[in-house]
């Protein structure tokens, strides 16, 4: 609920408002899967496609509209968006960057390496 | 929630109850904290997923030949367009699902029930589009062969699109019989014999000057790489085994990881989905029996909308690291 008892009223126009971003951006991102032009799909950035990385980039201003307008943080106080979204993101991208960095390491020892019966 | 808000600092008020920590309360506190939990799990698993990937990057299938199949239009390529409509679907019904708690704010009860159908439909019509989903995975619409190193061969025609067993397998006068249990020792059996033998799809590859075979691995411009027709043969030989569509144990479209994240992500986010549906049920009926109007209170349908988006946020992340990456 709001911060304050006075009821809000406009709150339908901001939700259609985020559903007509979310459409696009899933239009866009769908689009590009389909087309995957050279030019993005060719191109790495650490390790990683410039087209995956738009993808997830996107991914996150989705995520971003789901939690802030439809989930409702932005109404709530300061604290409560913190320990949410400030762990998550901390535990999330500890892991993500911990486990897909030993992932590589592995495919480096399976494709590169001569010891890799030890393994 | 203006009436339990507490501001004076004296500690008879601070633990004489009643107060609400971070100005939400109880139940959408925990239902946050369950939330924030939940995602650590699905973040598991993705990265799970993503570790997978990473070791086996140069053989992992390419998601948009798997899943290229839409209603209605039969054997058309039709590769993402089936998860964006879920997608759609899913944006959709968490708007209706925010539209119903809008409502309850301003304590319009059949508004709040219509809204909250509307929800309950979307999370059906999504639940189906999986099952359809899982139906067209399970089944497999090409076929391929496995060889003893496990590594998955499938087929393509002279234009260097995969083709089905179906289109050149000869059909030899044979009979393979389903091995069942009461034929053997008690612990071993099988559930289906693939439609054609190894030595039908051999027979057809003699037989079809065109057809090659295409390995697992990825080329520089991120294509599968097709062999030539000598070492396709050559490839043949080592062929053990007939895949036709996925189980938990080989599938035919590439690592056999692929099939069983596939499997365990969509189906704990589906199962997500039906107990989302399952509360907002419950919730719909209460509205409808009126026991929120009593209450004075519309709150529960906002801790039931939490969850809702949640499911609708983890989807959007199996989508792309799914279907888009």
């Amino acid at each position: 609920m709001a911060a304050t008892g006075v009821e809000h009223k406009s709150n339908k126009k901001r939700i259609w408002t985020v559903f007509v971003i979310m459409s696009l951006i899933t239009i866009v991102e769908v689009i590009l899967g389909i087309y995957k032009p050279d030019s993005l799909h060719m191109t790495d950035i650490l390790h990683l496609s410039l087209l995956n990385w738009i993808f997830i980039i996107l991914t996150i201003v989705k995520a971003y509209y789901i939690m802030w307008a439809f989930m409702h943080l932005e109404g709530e106080s300061a604290g409560l968006r913190w320990s949410v979204v400030g762990t998550l993101s901390f535990l999330c991208v500890y892991m993500i960057a911990l486990i897909l960095i030993e992932g590589n390491y592995i495919f480096d020892v399976f494709n590169n390496d001569f010891y890799k019966w030890i393994f | 929630m203006g009436a339990t808000v507490t501001t004076t600092a004296t500690n008879q008020t601070t633990w004489g109850g009643g107060n609400e920590p971070l100005g939400a309360s109880y139940g959408k506190l925990m239902m946050w904290y369950f939330i924030l939990s939940d995602s650590l799990t699905f973040c598991g698993f993705l990265v799970g997923y993503g570790f997978s990937r990473y070791k086996f990057m140069e053989s992992w299938p390419i998601a948009d030949e798997v899943f290229n199949h839409f209603p209605f239009l039969h054997g058309v390529d039709a590769p993402m367009y089936y998860v964006a409509l879920m997608t759609f679907i899913l944006i959709f019904s968490s708007v209706t699902m925010v539209l119903a708690v809008d409502a309850g704010h301003q304590m319009k009860r059949n508004k709040v029930a219509f809204y909250m159908f509307l929800t309950i439909i979307g999370g059906l019509v999504f639940l189906g589009s999986q099952a359809w989903e899982w139906k067209n995975f399970i089944k497999g619409s090409y076929g391929a062969v496995e060889t003893r190193g496990g590594a998955i061969l499938q087929f393509v025609g002279e234009d260097g699109k995969q083709i089905a067993l179906a289109d050149f397998a000869v059909e030899l006068q044979e009979d393979r019989v389903l091995h069942s249990r009461d034929n053997g020792v008690w612990f071993s059996g099988e559930s289906s014999i693939p439609t054609y033998s190894l030595e039908e799809v051999k027979a057809g590859f003699e037989a079809n000057p065109n057809v090659r075979i295409r390995t697992q691995f990825i080329d520089e411009t991120k294509h599968k790489i097709i062999l030539s027709r000598e070492e396709s043969a050559e490839y043949l030989k080592e062929a053990v085994y007939v895949v036709e569509g996925a189980n938990l144990v080989r599938n035919e479209y590439g690592h056999k990881l692929f099939g069983d994240f596939f499997f365990f992500i969509t189906g704990f986010h589906g199962f997500h989905v039906f107990t989302g549906i399952l509360i907002n049920t419950i919730v719909f009926f209460n509205v409808l029996l009126g026991t929120y109007d009593r209450r004075g209170s519309y709150e529960m349908v906002e801790k039931g909308g939490l969850y809702w988006h949640f499911v609708d946020l983890v989807w959007v992340f199996v989508f792309t690291f799914f279907y888009l990456v």
